[in-house]
């Protein structure tokens, strides 16, 4: 039988020291996340680039989408399909963009092919952004939300948070694959340049500029003419984003999705994940304290 | 192309082979002299291990070679599948093994040394292959998985979560090391070991309670796609106490069947003890639901979705039925209740992790995801990998010491952190 002994941890630094270099070590812990949460607060949305799509004013010809895809290098539309017609109708790894032809039904009788152009939206806090784990997405101080092929993992979480589902797998590709999204040309803007689609479309109907103007140009016009401008779309969805719909048609027969929050979509994340020090700290301070109490009454009796 | 298409299914074929090999050479070691079985049992289990481990050498050669794409169902409207839902329903299960290590040594519940080395190495496994197995099988780019460690995005769940599971993974094995440093017989690293093991159980507490509940935060940034049924603004709190819940659960199946099935003798009081202990967290993780999905009045969901409605139905089902055998004490005392309730409660907090992963999802997404053939067979290959180490260990190493009964036969076996000595008094 030998003598129950006390535990060799406790034989080396006294609990009182432990309890020490536990708090300070927590507490250096805290200090660095507060520290990284007032630096990640300080986006400037008002340098943000942004785009007014005024869908009254597009013709569905689809230079857009062309422009698109000369730019990525592939060839360009097909000189048949070019102007009229439903492409894809959807966006895929190869198109960024497409321009999305709704039946949209009127009080003549004749359905009214509208045509919609759709893309990554940009949002000013952008759930892709946030939810990657190896900072592979980036907004860029363009407010472009760019993917940086040296730091995806291929996780697919931006696929499963984008409201608007916007980023695409290269689901075929054994060794490398990649997401691909709208880029916001930023190579071009940063260049002062026009993003590609922008700079394609021969009637006006998509306008760059700085965030804050775009919005009162947006503003702007529904001001102008309540009765036919019904949809403003992009103002204060998720927490606001970088390209703005106005339109004559209801949002709902528009195709763009009606089911999404006004509020950001990574404060809803950041609620809980801004609480992980405090519960490092209270939990960690609360277990010290209980092996401390435990053992010492294991040690007297 | 066709010499290429050629070279690839004979390099499946050759995978198959060898990992059917792999089969047999685990079931030769397995096949233990102590416990002589029936040969047509033992042949009928040899028999499936070599299938299942063939056809996976086929799976895993096949999803490295042609993509995730060619393998899975997987599309850009439903992006996460059955492997990330493994790792949630895998953590979730590991939660034993640090709800076991809290009470043993931080709580100095005593009845708990007994079971703290099957469960660690169990929790281990799950880990190892449940988390980090199936996650280098499903990330596109699985040999970058180390990036988090250099590419820091503070911001993201995902982040966290898999800092959490790298700091943990190393807990664990401080936990587990003491098993193997005793069968190489290093006592000074074993004895430095054990010294410095309760500050990480400490730290691998605080790791699980933060990336348990992440795990659920995951899923918060999707308001829009899951299911009210699942999706709540508490849902970290709720995967936090039904992982809680889930460890209790775990650590009963786990030491039942491990002391059962190679024949240790086991206190029937440990299996009552952790059955009485996971009661009031069951309750209070059913009666938060309850109050959560009420206060959302999201009750109608079970309703207008059938499926969604059925397998919510099931998944309450499962945790609420062992309630009744679990405030029954003269049934609750009885250690083959405790087990009978644990299965239940198991299976249900599995069905949760797969509600919230896959079912939940559907509607929204409009997709009918269901897991391929390559799928199912790597996910159950992850599964037996680990029941196979798991075998093995208990097998070849020193995995039943802390027993009571091995401790008082053997006592010049080294002190593990002082707790045989205890039991040895």
């Amino acid at each position: 039988m030998t003598e129950p002994r006390h535990h060799p941890f406790a034989q080396r630094i006294s609990r009182r020291t432990f309890c020490r270099r536990g708090v300070a070590g927590l507490s250096l812990l805290a200090v660095g996340s507060t520290v990284s949460l007032a630096e990640s607060d300080s986006a400037d949305a008002s340098r943000y680039g942004a785009v007014l799509v005024d869908l009254t004013r597009c013709i569905g010809c689809r230079a857009c989408e062309n422009a698109c895809l000369v730019r990525q290098g592939y060839p360009g539309l097909p000189p048949a399909t070019f102007g009229y017609g439903p492409g894809d109708g959807k966006l895929t790894f190869k198109s960024r963009t497409f321009v999305d032809f709704r039946d949209v039904p009127t009080f003549e009788g004749p359905m009214r092919h509208v045509p919609v152009k759709r893309q990554c939206m940009h949002c000013l806090e952008p759930a892709c952004v946030s939810v990657c784990p190896v900072a592979a997405l980036e907004k860029t101080p363009r407010g472009s939300v760019i993917w940086r092929d040296d730091r995806c993992i291929g996780c697919r979480y931006c696929l499963l948070a984008c409201p608007f589902n916007v980023p695409k797998y290269e689901w075929n590709n054994a060794l490398t694959p990649r997401v691909n999204k709208c880029d916001f040309c930023d190579d071009r803007t940063a260049a002062g340049l026009l993003p590609a689609c922008v700079g394609a479309c021969p009637t006006g109907a998509l306008k760059y500029g700085k965030h804050t103007e775009i919005l009162q140009e947006a503003r702007a016009r529904v001001a102008a003419q309540p009765k036919r401008y019904v949809t403003l779309f992009g103002d204060h969805v998720v927490g606001g984003t970088s390209w703005l719909y106005l339109s004559d048609i209801p949002v709902e027969q528009l195709g763009l999705p009606t089911n999404l929050p006004t509020l950001s979509l990574p404060a809803l994340t950041w609620n809980w994940l801004a609480k992980v020090p405090y519960i490092v700290i209270g939990l960690g301070l609360v277990l010290s304290g209980v092996f401390r109490l435990r053992s010492r009454k294991e040690n007297d009796g | 192309m066709a010499e290429m298409d050629f070279l690839l299914v004979l390099f499946r074929i050759f995978a198959a082979l060898a990992m059917a090999g792999l089969a047999v050479i685990a079931c030769w070691f397995l096949e233990g002299r102590q416990h002589p079985r029936s040969f047509s049992a033992a042949v009928v289990g040899w028999a499936f291990l070599i299938a299942l481990w063939g056809l996976g050498g086929y799976a895993f050669a096949t999803r490295y070679t042609l993509g995730l794409g060619a393998v899975t169902n997987l599309t850009d409207a439903f992006p996460w599948g059955l492997w990330k839902a493994m790792v949630l329903c895998g953590i979730a299960f590991a939660a034993g093994g640090f709800l076991t290590a809290c009470m043993a040594y931080v709580f100095r519940i005593r009845t708990f040394y007994p079971i703290l080395r099957p469960i660690v190495l169990a929790a281990y496994l799950c880990y190892t292959l449940s988390a980090s197995g199936a996650l280098i099988v499903d990330l596109g780019r699985y040999y970058k998985i180390w990036m988090p460690i250099v590419s820091w995005q503070h911001r993201s769940v995902l982040f966290e979560v898999s800092w959490c599971v790298m700091l943990y993974t190393c807990v664990l094995t401080v936990e587990f090391a003491p098993i193997v440093l005793q069968k190489l017989g290093w006592h000074r690293l074993e004895r430095f070991v054990h010294a410095i093991t309760v500050p990480f159980v400490i730290c691998g507490v605080v790791l699980s309670t933060v990336h348990q509940s992440s795990l659920g935060s995951l899923f918060l940034i999707v308001p829009q796609k899951l299911l009210p049924l699942w999706y709540s603004p508490f849902i970290p709190v709720f995967f936090f106490i039904s992982a809680l819940v889930s460890g209790f659960a775990m650590a009963i199946f786990v030491s039942a069947l491990a002391f059962w099935i190679f024949r240790r003798p086991l206190d029937p009081k440990v299996l009552t003890a952790l059955a009485k202990g996971m009661t009031p967290f069951l309750m209070l993780y059913l009666f938060l639901r309850i109050v959560d999905l009420t206060a959302r009045n999201a009750w109608v969901d079970v309703f207008a979705y059938p499926l969604q409605g059925f397998s919510f139905t099931v998944e309450m089902a499962l945790l609420t039925l062992p309630l009744f055998v679990l405030l029954k004490t003269r049934w609750s005392g009885r250690r083959r209740w405790a087990f009978a309730a644990a299965i239940p409660v198991i299976l249900g907090v599995i069905l949760n992790r797969l509600n919230v992963a896959w079912i939940g999802l559907l509607p929204a997404t409009g997709s009918h995801y269901f897991p391929s053939w390559i799928e199912i067979v790597i996910t159950l290959n992850l599964l037996s990998f680990g029941l196979v180490i798991f075998g093995l260990a208990a097998r070849y190493l020193p995995l039943f010491e802390h027993s009571s009964t091995r401790a008082r036969e053997s006592s010049t076996s080294v002190a593990v952190a002082g707790e045989v000595h205890h039991a040895a008094t």
